[in-house]
């Protein structure tokens, strides 16, 4: 009965124009460039914190001194580019159990899940 | 207190200080620990106090919890998957736990604890090691094919696996780096606002007109902190799930 004056068009249009629907869109356009830089930025430091950790760590401990911190700052830092990649292509990961999910091992686990959530 | 020979002191507020008294000193029981206390007590009232009337329409702090529990159960089903429900009660946890920790520290006279590395790395950790826990349980050996996917060219091992242990390794860091670095961020910028009110207002008769400015910044920066402290819990929980659903589907 509303399409009879176009109610839910007018409604729609109005509400647009009042700018209320727009808080979907600024909800999931949030993280704005400044958070999704930050978020990044974090990746790649905490990556490179970690990666010269390990290599202070066993340098100490092998009396190696500048030579594997070196190798594991690089390391870290391809680990952290590896991260930033992550972040801005998250989906390409949960296709994987359906097409090539590497065989058993996932299946047993969503299934065995699966049985349990008839349980609750 | 803050301002002290015309100096920002933005960084005293998060200085921990032994609470309740000689009894609190001796067993070094800190005004953090107190918060947590708070958190944790606020949280088990909402909840119980909150669901005791359990009506089908529910009252104002029914429907406080009730949209908690929703908002935290649909995260974990949405990204874990629904065999993921048994994960439901950490992270929700995990989620009220830093969200009344983030929002209590925007009160007046509260410490923020998750303002601590120490806090958030140790948060972080628990959530690491229920990751990797998870995955050794399921998936047994096989989680070592975590670290070297499927296809890729043998020779390149040396280089793909050290990445990738860094990579996993440094999950942790990265998730407590963000909430701790954005809760202190947003303190220091609230104190140093509070301070410019303080500096300008004593600047003669013009002062307070000018002192209006840092004001108007600060109520922003309030509702600004409310929005991140809500986001970074949000950030949190999300992203513990998304570790859970990588642990539970291992590739």
């Amino acid at each position: 009965m509303d399409t009879r004056d176009g109610f839910e068009e007018r409604l729609r249009k109005a509400r647009e124009r009042k700018g209320l629907d727009r808080a979907k869109h600024s909800q999931q356009g949030l993280p704005g460039s400044a958070a999704i830089g930050f978020r990044a930025g974090v990746e790649v430091v905490s990556a490179l914190i970690v990666g010269v950790g390990i290599g202070w760590l066993l340098d100490r401990w092998l009396g190696t001194f500048p030579w594997l911190f070196l190798v594991f700052f690089l390391i870290g830092g391809a680990a952290g580019v590896l991260n930033v990649h992550r972040l801005f292509n998250p989906r390409t990961r949960p296709k994987d159990p359906a097409e090539a999910g590497p065989g058993s091992g996932s299946k047993d686990g969503s299934s065995a899940g699966g049985g349990r959530r008839q349980d609750d | 207190m803050a301002v002290e020979g015309k100096t920002i002191d933005a960084l005293s507020q998060f200085e921990l200080a032994p609470a309740l008294g000689p009894i609190g000193a001796s067993v070094n029981f800190t005004q953090s620990n107190l918060f947590m206390l708070i958190a944790a007590g606020l949280i088990l009232a909402l909840m119980h106090y909150g669901m005791r009337p359990a009506a089908v329409v529910p009252g104002r702090f029914q429907a406080l919890a009730e949209t908690f529990h929703e908002f935290a159960r649909n995260l974990v089903v949405e990204q874990v998957g629904p065999e993921g429900r048994r994960f439901f009660p950490f992270v929700f946890t995990l989620f009220m736990f830093i969200l009344f920790g983030n929002m209590l520290g925007l009160l007046p006279f509260a410490f923020t604890f998750t303002s601590h590395i120490a806090v958030t790395f140790t948060l972080a950790m628990i959530v690491f090691v229920l990751i990797t826990v998870v995955a050794i349980s399921l998936h047994g050996k096989k989680f070592l094919g975590y670290f070297f996917p499927e296809g890729a060219p043998i020779w390149l091992a040396p280089i793909i696996i050290p990445v990738e242990i860094v990579s996993y390794l440094s999950r942790p860091v990265s998730l407590s780096i963000r909430l701790f670095a954005n809760m202190v961020a947003g303190h220091v910028m609230l104190k140093v606002f509070a301070t410019f009110i303080v500096l300008l207002g004593g600047l003669g008769a013009v002062g307070p007109f000018i002192a209006v400015l840092p004001l108007a910044v600060n109520v922003a920066l309030v509702g600004f902190e409310v929005l991140v402290a809500f986001l970074q819990a949000y950030v949190f929980a999300i992203l513990t799930c998304i570790y859970l659903h990588d642990a539970v589907h291992l590739h």
